[in-house]
């Protein structure tokens, strides 16, 4: 199959940017969209032009590592399916598409398609974790875990800071990454001592790189692993309860 | 080189605790006062920097992805063993110690297993503790699977995405201590050579992979964390960034490496669908435990598999296994299917394949409780192949996934380098000769949450290094090297792209180095792959400069690694003169097919020593000695 890309080509946070257009000859239905630009890539650096430079590494959906626009969609038309999962048999000879990094004031493009997201290191860093020493903990089967309440947890644990929630919020706010760690270890018994300091936090930090959210939804239907909104009504309750009473008269 | 493993004396059980009792102390107030590197950000070098943050010391943490919690653990899927025994089938600590030993085809060393064994069940406290949300039954405790190489249900699994998990608990027990000013976290920075100063290691040299800038670090102490060498295949289950750089560079600055040719092939993997193919994706072995292993019994029999009926189908592993059935282990499972292809009874359009058919579990489960087992493996399958695993049996291969040969380590983890410490994937220590499904988690966060942290302050109250920066020659002459390397990488402006390259080395790798291996084979190996080297660096074209991102020329210089490495491991193969585990040596079999040990002669460790770029690598050997488990031909009859 053959295809038209217009690829969005920068040299460097500094450079302006622009798309360039180029023809892929011979690409396969059984290709990963990766693999097509792979293909695309030895062709480019056989020509002697430099390759289009692109985040990915276990290529399976997990990492979070790739991600990038396909005509104005994070990771490409598919739900629940990110870039590196995206098969050429749902495209067309003779398609034209285009390819664009996340854009956000919170994700700064290095080159290409590749942007920094190490905000979202910092708001994980602000209070994302239980704090709990090496050697410390009780026996595991000491504590038990609701199965719903466990199986709501991993919904929102399964969360892998691809960034695509950025990419598609018209404020390029991070509230749904934000929530899903948020609510991940609020519903658990273990979060519960850290539960109204860590929402507090965490959303100072996200606040400092990202937009506000407003409840638009995009991220949602942007999310490879659909993780619901329901997390962020969940985050926005709780930043509710650790504003208006002192700490001490939180359960 | 001296190999001394530095096992404690007295029972097995006791050697652990003793070794604490012995291990010297590193003062609190003095921790703060110590440099350690740590380079790699997966579960053993997450949970190490993280616990040795938070026990005072000083670390620098570093990953060549963008974030560490991107690190390659976080695809893993099945599971992590621990020795629990929540489901009262009688599991114990020295049944996993048993298993492992037996599973690694009696090449791992007992009193490290026997450690590993008793420190699972810590593992799982501390991150159930860290909020893993591992799988709970109705009443609220923790669930369990049993997984290939075991009888008894003692996996901890998180849905499918155990690593991530996992990982994702380590990151944030990290990202803590980042927080706290404890640790330093490098990302997109990858280690190009290690710096040994007076014979002790000192410190590493980095290259910037956004701003190309190559940077000397100084330590008191360096812990590799950095994976496996699967990649060498080209095609394997791994992340596309996975590589042997870190410990290839430190075999070459005097670490011993051990066992290179014990690889492990896993059954299940999605069939390769060809040309400008990527990787390979894993299907968890966790599946074995409901899908039964069929291909055709008539070789050539093209009819869609639901056509074909019950009495010609062949469930070979339930026929050949029958107590352990479609669950043997690893290298026994992939061999089968290797011989089924073999014969011509390979199933799908590429005739590469058997069948994994769910087909009686759903119909005795279910679907409901299949799709809450396996729901997101069963979609990654259809997103991949377009085929409906709920209706027509999945197709499987193997595929390389993971290496238990690595840097030789001692009992405290340390290599032959006095404080170069290796842990996880990268050392070779616990798994032998063939690695048990769900024991590397296991060993990842045993090395790094629990052993690491502790020998290591034995090594810097030992040792004492002593102060110094990095205008030190050894730093300078190593920055000059990797700078170096870099030019000539991106002079040759050759014909070939770096991909290229290595797809070649990875089909010669897989056709003479892979599931079956002859001595003739293994020469005429040597030679392709030396040749293939030369041509690398007469013929590679790398585009660009260094003071950008690079990615052709970071693979490329992995793959200039890969090409000396791939040398090693067919070496290895060649003069291992039995079977064992994943290494299976085609003169070496039983009558059934089953690999054939050689005691007498082989019930060692091979440690390979870099005698220089001109010169053969020099061979040591680590006996190894079963006290507790009996030397016995494996048998999963
Ligand atoms: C698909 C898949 C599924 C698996 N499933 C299971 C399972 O269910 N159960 C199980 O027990 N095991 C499983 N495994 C195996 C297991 O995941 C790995 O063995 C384990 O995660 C390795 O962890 P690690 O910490 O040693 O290394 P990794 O997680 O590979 O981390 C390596 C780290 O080193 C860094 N690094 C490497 N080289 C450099 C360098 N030169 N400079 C700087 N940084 C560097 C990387 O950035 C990364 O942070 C699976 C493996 C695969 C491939
Ligand atoms: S490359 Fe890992 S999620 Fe796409």
């Amino acid at each position: 199959m053959n295809l038209t890309l217009h690829v969005w080509r920068q040299n460097g946070p500094a450079d302006e940017g622009r798309f360039v257009t180029y023809r892929v000859e011979g690409a396969s239905a059984h290709m990963s969209f990766l693999e097509m630009l792979d293909h695309l890539n030895e062709q480019l650096i056989k020509k002697g032009e430099d390759p289009i430079a692109f985040d990915s590494d276990c290529r399976e959906g997990i990492c979070g590592m790739c991600g990038f626009m396909i005509n104005g969609e994070p990771h490409g038309p598919l739900p629940a399916t990110t870039v590196c999962q995206l098969h050429m048999r749902h495209y067309q000879d003779g398609d034209e598409l285009w390819l664009e990094p996340w854009r956000a004031a919170g994700f700064p493009v290095i080159k290409d398609l590749v942007v920094d997201r190490s905000a979202f290191d910092r708001i994980i860093a602000a209070g994302g974790y239980i704090s709990v020493r090496t050697g410390s903990a009780p026996e595991a089967n000491s504590t038990r875990v609701p199965k719903i309440n466990a199986d709501a947890a991993m919904d929102a644990a399964e969360c892998i800071a691809c960034g695509a929630c950025v990419a598609a919020c018209p404020n390029a706010s991070a509230m749904l990454f934000t929530a899903a760690k948020v609510a991940h270890l609020a519903l658990l018994p273990q979060g519960q001592p850290e539960r109204y300091l860590r929402v507090v936090e965490m959303v100072n930090q996200q606040d400092a790189d990202f937009g506000h959210c407003t409840n638009h939804g995009a991220c949602q239907n942007a999310c490879p692993k659909a993780i619901s909104t329901d997390y962020i009504a969940m985050l926005n309750g709780d930043l509710r309860r650790a504003k208006f009473r002192r700490p001490t008269d939180l359960d | 080189m001296e190999l001394n493993a530095r096992i404690p004396a007295g029972p097995i059980q006791q050697k652990w605790d003793n070794h604490r009792f012995n291990l010297k102390l590193v003062n609190p107030a003095n921790k703060r006062r110590h440099d350690i590197i740590v380079v790699g950000s997966g579960l053993a070098g997450a949970s190490a920097a993280a616990t040795m943050g938070e026990l005072g010391y000083k670390v620098h943490c570093f990953c060549f992805q963008d974030s560490p919690r991107r690190a390659h653990s976080i695809a893993a899927q099945g599971g992590i063993n621990a020795a629990k025994d929540y489901t009262n089938e009688g599991d114990s600590i020295w049944r996993l110690f048993y298993d492992t030993v037996k599973g690694g085809d009696y090449r791992a060393r007992e009193a490290n297993v026997y450690r590993l064994a008793q420190i699972s069940v810590n593992i799982i406290d501390q991150c159930v503790a860290q909020g893993v949300p591992f799988a709970r039954d109705y009443a609220g405790y923790l669930d369990n699977r049993s997984f290939g190489g075991a009888q008894v249900s003692r996996t901890f699994y998180a849905r499918g995405q155990t690593g991530q998990q996992l990982l994702l608990g380590a990151y944030q027990a990290l990202q803590r201590q980042v927080k706290l000013g404890n640790v330093k976290m490098y990302t997109r920075h990858e280690m190009l050579d290690l710096v040994v100063v007076d014979g002790a290691a000192r410190g590493i040299v980095t290259r910037d992979l956004v701003t190309g800038a190559i940077t000397s670090h100084v330590a008191d102490a360096v812990v590799l964390a950095t994976g496996g060498y699967s990649n060498v295949f080209y095609l394997s289950t791994n992340a596309r960034g996975c590589n042997a750089t870190a410990i290839w560079r430190a075999y070459k600055k005097g670490a011993g490496f051990a066992n290179p040719c014990f690889t492990q092939i896993h059954p299940t993997a999605i069939p390769p669908h060809g040309e400008g193919q990527s990787k390979l994706t894993l299907m968890s072995e966790s599946l074995r435990n409901d899908g039964r292993v069929w291909v055709p019994k008539t070789p050539g029999d093209k009819r869609p598999p639901n056509e074909i009926p019950e009495s010609e189908r062949d469930y070979y592993l339930e026929r050949l296994y029958p107590s352990f059935g479609n669950l043997v282990p690893r290298d026994v499972a992939s061999r089968r299917a290797k011989e089924m292809v073999d014969q011509g009874k390979g199933v799908g359009p590429s005739g590469i394949g058997v069948y994994l058919d769910f087909r009686d579990a759903i119909q005795r489960l279910g679907r409901t409780v299949i799709e809450e087992r396996y729901g997101n493996l069963f979609d990654m399958y259809m997103n991949i192949t377009g085929e409906n695993p709920y209706e027509v049996p999945m197709r499987i291969y193997p595929a390389p996934h993971y290496t238990m040969g690595g840097l030789w380590v001692d009992y405290n983890l340390m290599s032959t380098i006095p404080g170069l410490h290796v842990i996880g994937e990268a050392n070779f220590s616990d798994h032998g000769a063939n690695r048990l499904g769900a024991s590397a988690l296991m060993q990842g966060l045993a090395d790094g949450y629990f052993i690491i942290p502790l020998t290591i302050g034995d090594y810097l109250a030992t040792a004492r290094p002593a102060k110094l920066d990095a205008s030190h020659p050894a730093f300078r002459e190593a920055e000059a090297a990797v700078r170096e390397q870099t030019r000539r990488l991106l002079s040759i402006n050759g014909s070939r792209t770096v991909t290229e390259f290595h797809r070649e080395l990875g089909s010669i790798m897989w056709n003479y180095c892979g599931m079956a291996r002859t001595a003739q084979g293994l020469e005429k190996a040597l030679d392709l792959v030396r040749d293939l080297r030369q041509q690398f660096w007469e013929d590679v074209k790398v585009p660009g400069d260094s003071g950008n991102i690079n990615m052709e020329l970071e693979h490329a210089s992995r793959v200039a690694d890969f090409l000396e490495l791939g040398e090693l491991m067919c070496r290895d193969a060649l003069h291992r003169n039995e079977s064992a585990g994943g290494h299976f040596r085609e003169e070496y079999q039983t009558p059934e097919g089953e690999a054939k040990r050689n005691d007498e002669e082989f019930a060692y460790v091979a440690v390979w020593e870099y005698a220089g770029p001109d010169a053969p690598p020099v061979l040591h050997k680590e006996p190894l000695e079963f006290e507790y488990v009996h030397l016995a031909q494996r048998s999963y009859k």
